[in-house]
């Protein structure tokens, strides 16, 4: 049972991790973070490959649409971006992941920002199908655009090396990708410390006034499209990198709707939802899989439901989160916290 | 120039447009009365046409039966899916609830592949089969009388919202809610009745847009092109539902035509582009004036 | 509690724009309770949507340090008015002076950089925020920190956060006696303290010209006993103009300095609040035409016939 919140300075106050407690369990999950691997069977290691990437990408639209209120059906284009750049350029050049990814992801923000141009006229649904058709755009653009992204068959990469050393295995991408989303996430979270993250939850809430108070509306809405899509090309570009082939149906538009579902599962407007969304929705899909494998000897055709089941049950959360838990599986998260520490006392 | 072939093109693009329009004034109807979006529009379209295959494919009913069954069908999944999924969220933000209709669209996807699997599939015929000739130019008959069915049905439900009392209600609620409860009219059957009657175009238009051209889990992809119709006409106007279904259609056909089936997407993508350029809310539609 | 701020404390964060430097200067040299210059001109504004005219060839001044109050029945324009003043609204025709200097070009976020600060009718307090948050992103427009920064926010980030915090909790917060709720969400609020917060935001743009659009609206007694006081206080202290919207007659006499009368989108009474109670013209547009006289025979005659 907690007692008491005093904090003797400002400082302790906005801290992220304001009791010891919380300093140590944090020290603790970085630790596991680290040793996971070295015990991990090649299949859990791949899913946390997957699991990073997925949640620096949903942080990303987290960001855009969760924070900045601006609902954006492009997430999978932006990705598409941030992948062909690093795959055009693991084929082209030499550069080592650090440069090829940053380039990805900046073109990604570039991109984003000029998606995020109509903002000016134009909010809500009506921006929502701006970034709907971006995305087609892009996607056509991926498939037609054959001497630069290959076409319908697609590029692919030799290992990405940093350092020198090259990333041939799922062991190494490990110790790539999950340090980066550490520190995205963190920088993520510092957003909303400071004036940058006000002003964003200022325009998701009531952009007019924000605007009275002294907030440059267009400025910073595109300055969220931009970090959001910088996220989504650093996801995509990994994604590249983990898969070493990139073609159209890497980022198709299932998979805008599957980060949605994402943040909303998880809870839009807050990091750890973020998190939590990734985590979930990469996690369903496997979950399945193992279903299937169980429920196959008695159903034969199981397996080619699955497919299809997926879209059923992803569509299923949706629905359910929002009718029943608006704010997503970070506010159970919550609710089992506030338990834990008022426990033995029920209010 | 072939301007026999472009006629010809342009007159299936004008009919595939009215079909358009009448899948865009279910779009209107629901928008109108209840401001929610229904971005699962097209796969409730296909549901019925599924539905129809069923009937008349599967269990051997005539069409003239299994035509209104399915049509029934697709209307009792909008009602049901309302009171489900929509009513809850009442007056929950807009963003929500369009989500919810996302998260709807995938489940009703997923379900037409399990249960009729994901393989492209043809409707049994049911309308005439003789070409169709206005003067020298040809029309492909399933187009043709698809039209003219579309178009009839769009012509009586224009002819009811403008002069019964179901129609009125609904003109009510859409522009005051607590005015038209206090008027006694009952909103909550209201907003069924929108999307019933939401589902009940859409149904139809379904059923003969997978009669011309075939159906898949995938036929849903068309809501993208209503999405479009319906943000440059204007979201809660009819009149634009019609001209932008129209010009739509004729768009896509025409640019299919002339420079292969990948840039029919492409062309549509590209007035949208242009409308949100040059009048964001469409071209009847009514700007929300905000205050401060 | 009040608590007198020097300009050292003030000065914590640099102002940087050079419309508050000249500000600074200004206020050590300035004569304290309104003089005869008019921080705030408006001239012959014109505002119109599609055919309906909302203001109509509206002019006034507003003397510095001084509470002037603009009041008029409900629709005659007070918060079209405002709008105006804050660039959301775009006149037609007309200027708006601020310290002599036209500000009809410049944006919403840049007038507000300038000190013209404002609370809104229906409150608009972000809902997605603490009331911490909410009062610290009224200083959004004096802050520095861009996205890079943020996103590190070791460094400059993180001192910039402390001293807004710092400033916020010792000028604001303490000042308005909402310390007890600082962490809680502002949608949890009661009605009265989500005004006070309003106004605790507003406080935090540093303002020079601080609006008010009814800022007693819907308070019982006490509450608009409290605001009143809180209103006075943060003229004397803080060296601030005060334009109001207000309703509440009481109010509007005791506090004003100088009343302006809108009706119908025109201005037809400007002045003192005692000249302005008693202009018929005044008079006529909240009792309506007609003669005061003959009303009230015929209201004491019918009493005498029933």
């Amino acid at each position: 049972m907690r007692i008491g919140d005093a904090k003797q300075s400002y400082l302790a106050d906005e801290a992220l991790w304001t009791s010891t407690t919380q300093q140590v369990w944090f020290g603790l999950f970085l630790l596991a973070l680290f040793v996971f691997p070295f015990l991990a069977t090649p299949y859990l290691l791949y899913l946390a490959c997957l699991v990073g990437i997925a949640v620096i990408s949903a942080t990303g639209l987290n960001i855009l649409t969760g924070y900045t209120g601006l609902i954006s059906l492009g997430q999978a284009g932006f990705m598409g971006v941030g992948g062909y750049t690093v795959a055009w350029l693991s084929l082209h050049t030499d550069l080592s992941l650090p440069p090829a990814l940053l380039a990805g992801g900046l073109l990604s923000a570039a991109i984003g920002v000029l998606v995020g141009l109509p903002s000016l006229r134009v909010k809500g649904l009506y921006l929502a199908i701006a970034t709907l058709a971006a995305s087609v755009f892009l996607h056509f653009v991926f498939m037609e655009w054959t001497p630069v992204t290959g076409g319908t068959k697609g590029l692919s990469l030799r290992p990405a090396h940093i350092f020198g050393i090259p990333l041939h295995n799922d062991f190494r991408m490990y110790f790539v990708i999950m340090p980066l989303a550490v520190v995205m996430l963190l920088g993520a979270r510092n957003l909303f410390r400071t004036r940058v993250g006000r002003a964003f939850i200022a325009i998701r809430d009531r952009d007019i006034s924000a605007e009275v108070l002294g907030i440059p509306l267009l400025k910073y809405k595109l300055m969220s499209f931009g970090l959001s899509s910088f996220y989504a090309g650093i996801a995509g570009g990994l994604f590249a990198y983990f898969f070493r082939v990139v073609t159209p149906e890497s980022f198709p538009l299932s998979m805008s709707i599957f980060y949605l579902a994402a943040i909303i599962v998880g809870g839009m407007g807050s990091i750890l939802g973020g998190v939590l969304g990734a985590v979930f929705m990469t996690l369903v899909p496997e979950l399945l899989k193992l279903l299937t494998t169980v429920v196959t000897p008695f159903y034969p055709e199981a397996p080619v439901i699955m497919s299809p089941l997926r879209g059923v049950v992803f569509g299923a959360l949706i629905v359910a989160f929002l009718i029943f838990e608006p704010h997503g599986l970070a506010e159970i998260w919550r609710r089992i916290r506030r338990f834990f520490h008022l426990w033995p006392f029920r209010t | 120039m072939d301007w026999l072939f472009f006629a010809e093109i342009s007159l299936a693009g004008l009919a595939t447009g009215g079909l358009y329009a009448l899948i865009a004034l279910g779009f209107v109807i629901v928008y109108k009365a209840t401001r929610v979006i229904n971005f699962a529009i097209g796969e409730i379209m296909m549901i019925a046409a599924y539905f129809f295959l069923t009937f008349a494919g599967g269990m051997q009913l005539s069409p003239w039966i299994a035509l209104p069954l399915a049509v029934l069908g697709g209307t009792l999944l909008g009602g049901i899916v309302e009171r489900t999924m929509i009513r809850p969220m009442l007056g929950e933000s807009p963003i929500s609830v369009v989500m919810v209709t996302i998260g709807l669209a995938s489940i009703l996807v997923g379900l037409a592949e399990i249960f009729w699997t994901a393989d492209p599939q043809l409707l049994p015929e049911f309308l005439p089969r003789d070409p169709v000739f206005l003067g020298e130019i040809y029309l492909a008959p399933k187009i043709a009388y698809g039209f003219l069915i579309g178009a009839t049905v769009l012509v009586l439900y224009l002819l009811y919202f403008r002069f019964s009392r179901g129609g009125v209600a609904l003109r009510a609620t859409a522009s005051d809610q607590a005015a038209a409860y206090s008027m006694g009219i009952n909103v909550r059957r209201v907003f069924n009745l929108a999307w019933v009657f939401g589902s009940l175009a859409a149904s139809l238009a379904g059923i003969l847009v997978a009669a011309a051209g075939g159906l898949s889990p995938q036929s849903g992809v068309i809501g993208l092109s209503v999405l479009v119709i319906v943000i440059v006409g204007g979201l809660d106007s009819i009149l634009g539902a019609l001209i932008a279904g129209l010009f739509v259609g004729w768009l896509e056909t025409v640019a299919g035509a002339y420079f292969g089936g990948e840039y029919r997407m492409l062309a549509t993508f590209a007035v949208l582009a242009v409308i949100l350029v040059v009048r964001p809310y469409g071209l009847f539609g009514t700007h929300e004036i905000e205050r401060l | 509690m009040h608590i007198v701020v020097s300009d050292d404390a003030r000065r914590k964060i640099p102002l940087h724009t050079a419309a508050n430097k000249t500000l600074s200067a200004q206020r050590k040299g300035r004569k304290h309770g309104g003089g005869a210059v008019h921080i705030l001109e408006v001239d012959s504004l014109h505002l119109s949507f599609g055919g309906v005219a909302a203001l109509r060839d509206v002019s006034f001044q507003v003397p510095e340090g001084s509470i002037t109050t603009v009041i008029g029945p409900n629709g005659a324009g007070k918060t079209s008015l405002f709008n105006s003043i804050s660039g959301f609204y775009k006149p037609q025709r007309g200027t708006i002076r601020y310290r002599g200097a036209d500000i009809s070009r410049l944006s919403p976020p840049q007038r507000a950089a300038l000190g013209l600060a404002r609370t809104f009718q229906n409150i608009a307090l972000f809902r997605g925020m603490t009331v911490l948050d909410n009062i610290k992103l009224g200083a959004h427009v004096h802050l520095r920190t861009g996205l890079l920064g943020a996103l590190a926010y070791f460094g400059r980030a993180r001192r910039e956060e402390m001293a807004i915090r710092e400033e916020v909790e010792r000028r604001i917060i303490d000042f308005l006696e909402i310390d007890h709720i600082r962490r809680q969400p502002v949608a949890s609020l009661p009605y009265g303290l989500q005004k006070r917060v309003e106004l605790a935001r507003a406080l935090a743009m540093r303002p020079t010209v601080l609006m008010l659009d009814e800022p007693v609206a819907g308070m019982n007694r006490e509450e608009k006993e409290d605001m009143a006081r809180f209103i006075l206080d943060i003229k004397e202290e803080w060296d601030v103009t005060v334009l109001m919207v207000e309703h509440d007659m009481g109010m509007v006499m005791d506090l004003s300095d100088h009343v302006v009368v809108l009706n119908f989108g025109e201005v037809i009474a400007a002045g003192t609040p005692y000249d302005v109670q008693n202009d018929p013209a005044v008079i006529r547009a909240y009792l309506g035409d007609g003669d005061i006289e003959a009303l009230r025979q015929r209201l004491t005659g019918r009493k005498e016939a029933a």
